[in-house]
């Protein structure tokens, strides 16, 4: 991969997208026989940059830098402090004086890691910023699909939730599309954006038409914390008409895969059935995470051709 | 001092004549014989450019621009009048602000700049300002300037009160409940570039609120840098039944799209935001038919630090006094818009029309303000040439027509290109 930085999905190639996809199954296969050393980023550091709370995304970089050889450092920023403390481009300039050679952020604002990447020497990944991207998140949904079923394309794919709040619905839209799988979104309208048809989404009415025939079918986690109230009117209401029982999955195939970029709200956006049945990857989504870090962090580093 | 063999623009036409100018006023137009003479052979002069909106940010934001860096700027642009925001430090809500402004612009001495006072006390929308002390002192009008004044009774009020001293009331139209925490135009592009987006209807619903209380008072009322195609036709629909509205728009509402947001480039960060294309047309359709009176800078210099940060934290604002002229040009005259005289009339008459300035034409007798231009000069905009400490323009290497090449306020030249390029 010839690129600086993975700042989103929406800029990627097709062959990038699944020049990572490869480089990951390839990590996947090797964590689950128990290989943990890869030498990729040997001798190099890894910062984590997170302006926004986070457990799992945090642990699967941090593990996918140690499994590849780096050092890591872990630097945490109250959002709060955002608007007060050192600006992004100074912080970015110290970490880049530091000699880090790759910067992952995650940050509450849309644009946030393109300003960072245009300032450092190092590698930056999106690891989340606000409402616009989160590739690795996507790149692990895809790596899991791709695995399951050996193909996206033709794929069909429904994504039911906060799709105006997430950022993780978006990159994998451009990301599946991109593989040629069919992106079905549903929302409250409250909760859908403007104009993702323009980016290929087919946007449905209701949620049987969003499953039906799907091969996979994605709840997305009610961002709490990313809105303010008055988007529904509570989450029981939310439950019952726009999350996803067993009945709604029913619609789909039989196949079908249950996704999640957790943590889940139970009861909310997913049943403890749905999220606890034999359909559900949500665990298998865990490795494949750490598996598409590990590949994306060594395809930046120019190291590892598969 | 005489300027010899212009095109001239007026009213009705241009003609090629000599305007000759003494003790500061036009004292001929036609053939001249005798005197000094700046040859202006293949330039084109009208009256000096009035923009009604724009933010010096002296008194309190020095650091952004003051009256001096603002008034070069001004000049520069080929304005030889601007009207002054109240969003200062203090806030301009009574008459020694308005007294400080007018003394500094007076020591500056490059251009004449009229102070608009605030709307309520410290622009914090809960009781009226001095506007009597303010209109004496020398406010040309009253604005809140950067948000609307949300009770509507209290708007109502300033309204009725402020045409006890002429005054009008010129509107920030900005529903902020609906605009709550939004960046950009909400739309496609909102949606891709993963920015919080404001809704059309946040500047609408204001518009029409406006015009309601213009249209129930029977008062006068200006709507501020109209940037929404349904805000033009509500604002037609008023005037065609003889509200008595005025309307402004900008330079970027009417040559950019919210497509430019894409790259996070924080200097297309501007409020309103930069719309959808169909707004675009709109706003050019409305300028044509007179829906919209004038066109102004909303000149809003900021500093790099607050440019050079995260998109949402970016401050709101352009710099435009020094392109708005020769982007005005290219898009809307050389664009078969408007014709030069109908450009020049909402860019100095108008202006000058709606708030009661001296200006606005060329005659005899009147203050010799004129702006002297190469509208046949190509050049790049470069925000390194701005003498206004912003730099921040969305318009870096556009490619214009139109370069102004003298200035001059009440007969001295207040700006010169040649001497310029000299230095």
């Amino acid at each position: 991969m010839n690129r600086k930085d993975l700042l989103g999905l929406y800029d990627l190639t097709t062959e990038e997208i699944e020049e990572i996809l490869r480089l990951g199954l390839y990590f996947k296969t090797a964590l689950k026989r128990g290989e943990k050393e890869h030498p990729a980023l040997k001798g190099r550091s890894v910062v984590l940059l997170f302006y926004e709370n986070s457990t799992r995304t945090r642990t699967s970089f941090e593990l996918a830098a140690k499994f590849s050889g780096a050092s890591v450092v872990n630097i945490s920023v109250a959002t709060s402090s955002v608007q007060k403390g050192e600006t992004l481009v100074d912080t970015g300039k110290t970490l880049d004086a530091m000699k880090n050679d790759f910067i992952i952020i995650r940050h509450p604002m849309g644009g946030a890691p393109k300003l960072l990447a245009e300032t450092v020497k190092a590698h930056v990944v999106n690891g989340g910023d606000g409402i616009n991207e989160h590739p690795t998140q996507a790149l692990l949904d895809m790596l899991t699909l791709k695995e399951h079923f050996g193909r996206i394309e033709g794929l069909k794919v429904a994504i039911l939730g906060d799709i105006r709040h997430s950022r993780v619905a978006k990159s994998n839209l451009y990301g599946l599309t991109k593989l040629g799988a069919e992106v079905r979104l549903f929302a409250p309208k409250t909760l859908m954006p403007e104009r993702l048809e323009r980016e290929g989404a087919i946007l449905c009415s209701s949620r049987e038409e969003a499953v039906r025939g799907a091969d996979a079918v994605m709840g997305l986690r009610i961002q709490l914390e990313r809105q303010k109230g008055g988007n529904f009117p509570s989450l029981g209401e939310y439950a019952k008409y726009y999350g996803l029982d067993e009945q709604i999955l029913s619609y789909a195939k039989k196949s079908a895969l249950v996704l999640h970029p957790g943590p889940v709200n139970r009861g909310v956006e997913l049943t403890s059935a749905v999220i606890d049945g034999k359909q559900s990857r949500i665990e298998d989504q865990v490795l494949s995470g750490l598996s598409v870090r590990m590949a994306v962090l060594s395809l930046l580093a120019g190291e590892e051709k598969v | 001092m005489i300027f010899k063999n212009a095109e001239i623009v007026q009213k009705d036409g241009v003609i090629r004549a000599d305007i000759t100018v003494e003790d500061g006023k036009i004292a001929a137009i036609g053939r001249a014989e005798k005197g000094d003479a700046i040859d202006c052979t293949g330039y084109t002069i009208f009256p000096g450019l009035i923009d009604m909106h724009v933010h010096l940010r002296e008194p309190g934001f020095e650091k952004k621009e003051d009256i001096l860096s603002g008034s070069r700027a001004a000049v520069r642009g080929g304005f030889t009048q601007v009207c002054c925001m109240p969003n200062t430090n203090p806030v301009i809500d009574n008459k020694v602000v308005v007294t400080y402004i007018k003394a500094r612009a007076s020591e500056v001495g490059l251009c004449k700049i009229h102070p608009i006072g605030a709307i309520t006390k410290g622009q914090k929308g809960e009781e009226l300002s001095a506007i009597g002390g303010m209109k004496a002192a020398g406010a040309v009008a009253l604005s809140e300037d950067g948000k609307s004044v949300v009770n509507s009774k209290l708007m109502a009020n300033a309204m009725l009160y402020a045409s006890d001293f002429g005054l009008k009331c010129l509107c920030h139209c900005e529903d902020a409940s609906l605009a709550e925490g939004g960046v950009v135009n909400e739309g496609y592009n909102a949606t891709v570039a993963g920015l919080k987006g404001s809704l059309r209807a946040a500047e609408d619903i204001l518009i029409a609120r406006e015009l309601c209380l213009a249209e129930s008072l029977r008062l006068p009322v200006h709507i501020c840098h109209v940037s929404t195609y349904s805000g033009v036709q509500l604002i037609r629909e008023a005037k065609a039944r003889g509200v008595e509205v005025t309307a402004e728009t900008c330079p970027h509402y009417f040559t950019l799209t919210d497509d430019v947001i894409r790259t996070f480039d924080t200097n297309t960060k501007v409020n309103p935001p930069l719309r959808e294309e169909k707004d675009r047309l709109a706003i050019m359709e409305g300028l044509k038919d007179g829906t919209l009176d004038c066109i102004v800078t909303d000149h809003a210099p900021h500093h790099e630090d607050d440019k050079r940060v995260e998109y949402d934290l970016a401050a709101f604002g352009i710099s435009g006094l020094e392109t708005s002229f020769a982007l005005s040009y290219t898009q809307l005259v050389k664009g078969g818009v408007l014709t030069l005289p109908q450009l020049v009339e909402k860019m100095s008459a108008n202006p000058a029309r709606i708030l009661g300035l001296e200006g606005g034409e060329l005659r005899v007798g009147a203050p010799a303000d004129l702006t002297i231009a190469d509208l046949n000069k190509k050049w790049t905009i470069d925000p390194k040439e701005f003498v206004s400490k912003g730099k921040n323009t969305p318009f870096a290497g556009r490619e214009v027509f139109g370069k102004v090449v003298y200035t001059v306020v009440d007969g001295m030249i207040r700006y010169s290109l040649a001497r310029e390029n000299k230095a």
